[in-house]
């Protein structure tokens, strides 16, 4: 049972062949016995999975036959969920329960899923690795020596680990197309403004996104679904008609133009990966598409530009976290500095500090031109080399990841080496694009993923193509061993 | 030496808008602490901002009534600090590209004369919460129910060369932003606060002395004397052969002093930069038309009016249109009586000394325009005299004959009696009796030469008024009794 995608059990639920408490009770059971050994969960909320997944079988009882009625799934924890710890995996908000839904969580619960918990996480979202979280680091299903990429890391591993068949996740500068390539899952990230940012505590205001992870581009579909549409709650939502994603996952890819931009073949780049994301081009010839060479000329101003706004933009949002209303106050607070240094000090970890430090500083007078000012600038070169590339291209595809998954701790001491990790994901944030990672084949038993990127709202070419090749692979549909 | 003050003002005005700046919370002051705080406003994590388009447009009519440029391209900022009655730990206001720009208001000065003073920007941002920290020892309460609520930040040019022309100045804004109907003026509530910058410099120097900035005063006699002590703390210290330094300062009306809070090298770096939850906000021409379609005549453009329509000075004219209640009042008393002058002098000296009297205003006028119109008629037609006016005026004042009708000075006249005495024969009559009264005065009076006998007709005319008891015409009186005398 817990080999099902989404759309199989949508279809099992139609046809009677189970409900969705004996499912849920099913995935509850299973996450019991196999979570301990991947960590991907920080809450497992049993009580409201039962009463959820109950409601959700009367609804088909009475006649409801919606695509995600009754479906199990779990959010990553910075979705706010109402009486529910919601941590972002720091100790700041270890004792948080938020008082209200996200958008993303009440769109999903009306339309009748299950919440089975609240997934893992590095810290805030901050990291590439679900080594950061005040929870403990996620292991990658594959090899649980290694990294499930972060940072909707428990998302990832508990999807890849057949915990349950999807679950959402949050995008800033890969946090869900690099651990989906990490752990062989399907992950999107919409355009910005696609989906609602009303109750998922924020990171980088301006790159965060909320998205689906599942194994096939079909079932990411079906949960963006859910997800997509206009929050008057979220100003910087878009108030744009949200089409049938499901319904174009059929179309022909004859004639599709396919970028392969030149400047994703240079140094960093493993060389295996290089030839799985050309065995994949190969692989969508044969359906029709043609290949066009396109530059991005500025792609290697990224990281030193992600890594100005991102941080600056999170050294405001975190400065919510004070001590003085909800989560973590330090012990006998002499006066109020006192109380805003050690609370904010003991109740963030490294990781974090250090971004708002930096953060701050290139916000700071005196540093903000040459900072924060040039990143914004850097910011619209990008985005115009994808205007430039889009005219000649339908989809933008290349390695989702530089590297396989590595060795937990291999990167603690050099920060660095993991932020280069997003060289190839951080430009749809940067330009507001919608993004995915696909299954693409496998090194040394560590899944590699390919990603697609496709102008604004054309989430939908994204998961056509993707649908279309996982048609003809077989990559998504494999299992790490001992799950 | 000669010094020459210079002052700037910042004037924070709570706009009055139905709900909050970025929420849907009310706005509504007095209220139990934290009952009007939703979860944008106590910062909620995962909340954000929505941006209220009426605090936009009360920002757009204020614009437009100071002639101001309206920033077509409005970007919100983040003024990040920590404090605990500021939740996000970021003010949303704006920085760069503020909704208002370079605008002008005029103040009448005491002598009559016309000054103008630059508003260099207006600026919309959300206000913080309130510290309470009277009523918990050892302990801070907060209440956020003022979080968020809109104001517009007033920027004035350093014009102002005295605290008299600032406090002009104050009042001059207070008056516009009640006639736009965007703040409620309530300065005791801090509906209307003002920090004010003061410097010196030597009579004649172009460049600015440093500055001094005097926060959150809140009532024109705190501004007034704020400055003033301010003023001479500072040339009191440069004449010793000190500096002054840049820095905040609270004015504490208790001591008339004004102390140090914190000197700019204290001073938070409040790293603005651009909200990303907000999106820039676009106003087009459509949106400035429709908004200069409701904006009401303005003070300048009402002293004009009176001016020409009714043939006021130019300093009652002002005076008059200093505020839109008494404006309105004004014009009505006008309505009913139809001498200008009259009512403009009712209105700016008896109903003047009267507020002043009950410690009241023009929003709450203790005698309605139909009272006093009615009486000023009665003064029109003769039925009563000037004097008798003032008595009825504080019998309205006491409610009298408001049991029997709306306490009109008909009825007040009827009741005491009061018509006056118009009819000759009545009058002579009082004369006569006054005059046999007063035998000895009379003698005198034939007796003096033309230039003593001035003064002595006033005795016979306050003797004959106080016979009658205030009701007999003056006139007529003056007119009988000359040709008594002469006989």
């Amino acid at each position: 049972m817990h080999q099902m995608t989404l759309a199989e059990i949508a279809r099992g639920l139609a046809d009677k062949k189970f409900s969705s408490e004996e499912l849920t009770r099913t995935l509850l059971a299973r996450i019991a016995q196999l979570d301990p050994q991947v960590n991907s969960f920080i809450s497992v909320t049993e009580d409201l999975a039962i009463t959820q997944a109950q409601a959700a079988d009367a609804r088909r009882a009475a006649g409801e036959n919606g695509a995600l009625l009754g479906a199990p799934l779990a959010h990553k924890d910075l979705f706010c969920t109402k009486g529910i710890r919601t941590s972002c995996a720091s100790k700041m908000l270890d004792n948080f329960k938020a008082p209200y839904d996200a958008t993303v969580v009440a769109k999903l619960a009306a339309a009748g899923t299950v919440t089975l918990g609240k997934t893992n996480m590095d810290e805030f979202a901050m990291g590439s690795a679900n080594e950061s979280s005040h929870y403990g680091a996620v292991k990658n299903p594959w090899n649980l020596e290694h990294v499930p990429g972060g940072s909707s890391g428990g998302s990832a591993a508990a999807v890849a680990a057949r915990l349950l068949p999807a679950a959402t996740g949050t995008d800033t500068g890969g946090s869900i197309r690099q651990p989906a390539a990490l752990t062989n899952l399907t992950g999107l990230k919409p355009t910005y403004g696609r989906v609602s940012r009303w109750g998922m505590i924020a990171y980088a205001s301006s790159l965060d996104q909320a998205g689906p992870m599942a194994r096939t581009a079909e079932d990411c579909a079906l949960l963006l679904q859910g997800m997509a549409g206009f929050d008057i709650n979220d100003s910087t939502s878009i108030d744009e008609p949200v089409p049938d994603y499901s319904a174009s996952l059929n179309d022909s890819l004859q004639g599709l133009r396919i970028g392969v931009p030149k400047e994703y073949f240079s140094a960093g780049l493993d060389p295996r990966i290089a030839d799985l994301v050309m065995a994949s081009v190969e692989e969508l010839k044969k359906l029709g598409a043609v290949v066009n060479e396109v530059s991005l000329p500025n792609l290697q101003h990224a990281i030193p530009a992600y890594y100005v706004i991102a941080p600056a933009e999170a050294s405001s949002n975190l400065s919510r976290f004070d001590g003085v209303r909800f989560g973590y106050r330090c012990e006998d607070p002499k006066d109020l500095t006192d109380l805003y240094k050690r609370s904010r000090g003991e109740g963030f970890g490294p990781e974090v500090q250090r971004r708002i430090m930096v953060g701050a500083y290139a916000l700071s007078a005196g540093y903000y031109d040459a900072y924060y000012l040039q990143a914004q600038k850097i910011r619209r070169l990008i985005k115009n080399d994808f205007m430039n590339a889009f005219k000649d291209v339908d989809v933008i595809l290349g390695p989702t990841t530089p590297n396989p998954a590595w060795k937990i701790g291999a990167k603690n001491a050099d920060p660095i080496s993991a932020y280069l990790e997003d060289f190839y994901t951080i430009t749809a944030n940067l330009a507001g694009l919608p993004g995915l990672s696909m299954p693409a084949g496998f090194a040394d038993g560590l899944p590699v993923g390919v990603q697609l990127l496709a102008p604004y709202f054309e989430e939908g070419r994204l998961l056509n193509v993707a649908h279309q090749y996982q048609l003809v692979t077989d990559w998504h549909t494999r299992s790490p061993a001992g799950f | 030496m000669q010094w020459e003050v210079v002052i700037g003002l910042e004037i924070h005005t709570q706009l009055t808008t139905q709900s909050k700046i970025f929420s849907g919370s009310a706005t509504t002051f007095g209220s139990e602490p934290n009952t009007q705080a939703s979860l944008v406003d106590l910062g909620m994590p995962g909340t954000l901002p929505v941006l209220n388009k009426e605090a936009v447009q009360m920002a757009v009519k204020f614009g437009l009534a100071i002639d101001a440029e309206i920033g077509q391209h409005n970007v919100f900022a983040r003024k990040n600090y920590f404090y605990p009655d500021l939740p996000k730990g970021y003010q949303i206001s704006q920085m760069e590209l503020p909704i208002v720009g370079k605008g002008h208001l005029d103040i009448t000065l005491e002598d009559g004369t016309i000054k103008r003073i630059g508003v260099t920007r207006a600026h919309l941002e959300e206000d913080a919460g309130k510290s309470l920290h009277e009523d918990y020892s050892g302990m801070t309460g907060i209440d956020l129910n003022r979080a968020g609520t809109p104001l517009l930040e007033i920027v004035s040019e350093p014009d102002m060369r005295s605290a008299k022309e600032a406090v002009a100045y104050v009042k001059a804004m207070h008056a516009l932003v009640r006639y736009l109907g965007i703040c409620d003026g309530n300065m005791a509530e801090g509906s209307l606060r003002c920090d004010c910058n003061v410097s010196i410099r030597p009579k004649g120097q172009v460049e600015f002395g440093t500055r001094c900035e005097i926060k959150n005063v809140n009532s024109f006699r705190f501004i007034e004397k704020a400055i003033n002590s301010e003023i001479q703390r500072q040339i009191d210290l440069i004449e010793d052969g000190g500096k002054v330094i840049q820095q905040t300062r609270l004015y504490d009306p208790n001591t008339n002093e004004t102390r140090a809070m914190r000197s700019k090298e204290e001073a938070n770096d409040y790293r603005y930069f651009p909200d990303p939850d907000l999106l820039p906000v676009i106003i087009e021409d459509s949106f400035l038309e429709q908004t200069r379609a409701t904006l009401p005549e303005l003070p300048p453009q009402k002293r004009e009016r009176f001016q020409s329509q009714f043939g006021l000075s130019l300093y009652d004219a002002s005076v008059l249109a200093s505020s839109r209640e008494q404006a309105e009042y004004f014009e009505q008393v006008v309505g009913i009586v139809g001498d200008a002058k009259l009512a403009a002098n009712w209105v700016m000296v008896e109903l003047g000394s009267l507020l002043n009297k009950t410690n009241s205003d023009m929003t709450k006028p203790p005698i309605s325009a139909e009272q006093l119109g009615g009486m000023l008629l009665r003064i029109v037609d003769k039925t009563i005299s000037g004097k008798i006016a003032k008595e009825i005026l504080e019998a309205m004042l006491a409610g009298e004959c408001v049991e029997i009708g709306i306490g009109s000075a008909d009825e007040i006249i009827e009741q005491r009696g009061l018509k006056q005495v118009t009819d000759s024969g009545a009058i002579e009559s009082i004369l006569d009796d006054m005059l046999a009264a007063n035998a000895e005065q009379v003698e005198q009076y034939r007796a003096a030469d033309e230039a003593k006998r001035g003064k002595m007709f006033g005795f016979f005319v306050g003797q004959a008024m106080k016979a009658s008891r205030g009701k007999a015409n003056p006139g007529q009186v003056n007119e009988l009794l000359k040709r008594k005398l002469e006989g």
